[in-house]
């Protein structure tokens, strides 16, 4: 659905246009049909520029993309027929009514039933009752929830969500949140930039880690088991000595430490060391009270990947 | 078609939701048609009738002109000649008022950007726009200058000085040299509105345009120029082709990357 290849951009910024800035540098990624994909990054980091060159509204620099088949640069007026965006701030036109917003959209989307449309979202994201009120007597959140609307209103294929939760308190963050799982289901095509890395853990199929240029992509547990591996902790009653040895023998386990009563392993596939562990743990003597596991989150993972670019660069 | 019909009921309802656009545009064209004919009712009946052109103490070039009119007649033509082109100057304001916002303002509340990444095409939002601001001024012009000769008909003013009123170089300037000011006025509007960054700013440097009628609107008072029917037919040709020049210009330099990127 997306597909982009050493996508870059080059601003010329200065009084004279003298300084080159680089938003976006050599961006190459696929992003399947019905996948929801993650641009996380820092403030800065070109996830904006990016958004805006793959829905035609700035050029590239240099590279190539394709968006629903079309090709970028070439034939942007049909990439704009065939994606939804949600920008950063809501962008609505205060002084109309919800119900007029988002007739102008269909009409601009040459919607065939505009207000079989317009109702259908109005109803779905629970803003039916005020549709005849100004936007500017809406709430934040309302206004979020409208802007997703106007977004999805011409049924695109993809949908480009910039930070769609940035600034909305918990309740409203979770509509947008749930509304997002919900398209999720129905196989649209979603890439989603945020700073929120739990809400990416939560509805992202995989995650790109960009800093002016892509510095890691993948699914958030593969991302975790890649940096960071899968650690095991195996809770017992007593701890002896020579039980991080007779672990440590065990193929498969590394790095294992005794924490308190507590014995935490290193280990590739736990799924099949495990039973093997607890055997031989069992087996010294060991009472096991239970096992779990330490989970990385995405943050610390995006943490480590953006420090140590920013290390590499200094 | 759709889609210039989407922006141009997409502006209307936004400014004439406006209260403040609402009194410019009603206030100041009543007080175009009511200036003139106050004028012309004090002199219809202030000077002496009988008394020949050459006695009114009018600019000599203008004098020359009024060759067979009596002074009261010569001089409320001459004071028509000023406020004529106050209804010339009405389609460049109101179009003004309306296009200078009409871009800075989508930037101002961050609407431009979901605007832009619709597949409506560059011509399509510039028409859309454009002709949001120049319908109005149009119709309102049209419409006080009707008001205005209803109200000169009413002053019982002399035939010589209502043939002038409803001279062809008039109606020629009124009816077609006014739309054409209004599209120019418009377009450079629009393009101060995508290159600034504050909706006063836009204002300011739009109202600029009607700096030319004014040079003429002094020329005429002082006397340097008669307005005639050869002064309209070239004032014609010339505003059309700034405006079709304008137009080509407009299409080419209004780049949503720029607008967009570069009006921090």
């Amino acid at each position: 659905m997306i597909k982009t290849r050493g996508l870059t951009k080059i601003f010329k910024i200065g009084k004279k246009q003298e300084t080159e800035l680089i938003a976006v540098d050599n961006l190459s990624l696929e992003v399947e049909r019905g996948e929801v994909f993650g641009f996380l990054g820092p403030n800065g980091a070109g996830k904006t520029t990016t958004v805006r060159m793959l829905t035609g509204l700035i050029r590239p620099s240099a590279g190539s993309a394709q968006v629903a088949g079309f090709e970028l640069g070439k034939e942007d007026t049909n990439i704009r027929r065939n994606v939804g965006i949600l920008t950063e701030s809501p962008g609505m036109y205060e002084r109309l009514t919800a119900e007029k917003n988002l007739t102008i959209f269909a009409n601009l989307y040459d919607v065939p039933d505009v207000e079989k449309s317009v109702n259908k979202y109005l109803s779905m994201l629970g803003l039916w009752e005020r549709r005849h009120d100004t936007v500017g007597s809406f709430s934040k959140g309302m206004r979020q929830k409208l802007a997703v609307a106007r977004a999805l209103i011409h049924e695109p294929q993809i949908l480009f969500l910039d930070e769609p939760t940035t600034g909305l308190d918990p309740e409203a963050s979770k509509t947008v949140r749930d509304f997002i799982e919900e398209l999720k289901t129905e196989g649209r095509t979603i890439f989603m930039t945020t700073h929120n890395l739990d809400e990416a853990e939560r509805l992202c199929d995989r995650v790109g880690i960009f800093q002016q240029k892509l510095l890691t992509l993948d699914s958030p547990a593969s991302l975790r088991d890649k940096m960071f591996g899968r650690k095991v902790v195996f809770h017992l009653r007593e701890l002896q000595a020579s039980w991080v040895n007779l672990v440590a023998g065990i193929a498969g386990a590394e790095n294992v430490e005794a924490v308190d009563n507590k014995l935490v392993v290193s280990l590739k596939d736990p799924e099949e060391r495990n039973p093997e562990i607890i055997k031989a743990l069992v087996l010294a003597g060991a009472q096991v009270q239970f096992v779990g596991e330490i989970r990385h989150s995405l943050e610390q993972i995006y943490l480590e990947m953006v420090q140590s670019h920013e290390r590499g660069q200094a | 078609m759709r889609h210039i019909r989407t922006i141009i009921d997409k502006e209307w309802a936004e400014v004439f939701k406006n209260r403040w656009v609402i009194t410019t545009m009603t206030l100041l064209p009543l007080l175009f048609v009511a200036l003139p004919l106050v004028m012309l009712y004090m002199t219809n009946s202030s000077l002496p009738v009988e008394m020949p052109a050459e006695s009114a103490g009018l600019p000599p070039g203008f004098a020359a002109a009024c060759s067979g009119l009596t002074a009261g007649e010569c001089t409320q033509i001459y004071l028509l000649n000023q406020f004529m082109l106050l209804f010339m100057m009405m389609p460049l304001i109101i179009p003004t008022t309306i296009a200078a916002y009409s871009i800075v303002g989508e930037k101002t509340t961050r609407s431009l950007e979901p605007l832009l990444a619709t597949p409506i095409t560059t011509i399509e939002l510039l028409a859309g726009k454009g002709l949001a601001a120049v319908i109005p001024g149009v119709i309102i012009s049209y419409g006080v200058f009707g008001v205005f000769v209803v109200g000169c008909l009413l002053l019982g003013l002399t035939p010589a000085v209502l043939s002038y009123i409803l001279s062809p170089s008039w109606l020629l300037g009124i009816l077609v040299l006014g739309p054409i000011l209004s599209v120019i006025a418009t377009i450079f509007a629009i393009y101060v509105s995508s290159r600034v960054s504050d909706p006063r700013v836009a204002e300011q440097v739009s109202s600029t345009v009607i700096l030319p009628l004014m040079l003429v609107m002094f020329a005429v008072l002082a006397g340097k120029l008669v307005i005639n029917i050869n002064f309209m037919v070239i004032a014609i040709i010339v505003s059309a082709l700034i405006a079709f020049g304008m137009l080509r210009l407009g299409t080419v330099i209004f780049d949503r990357e720029n607008i967009l990127t570069k009006w921090k």
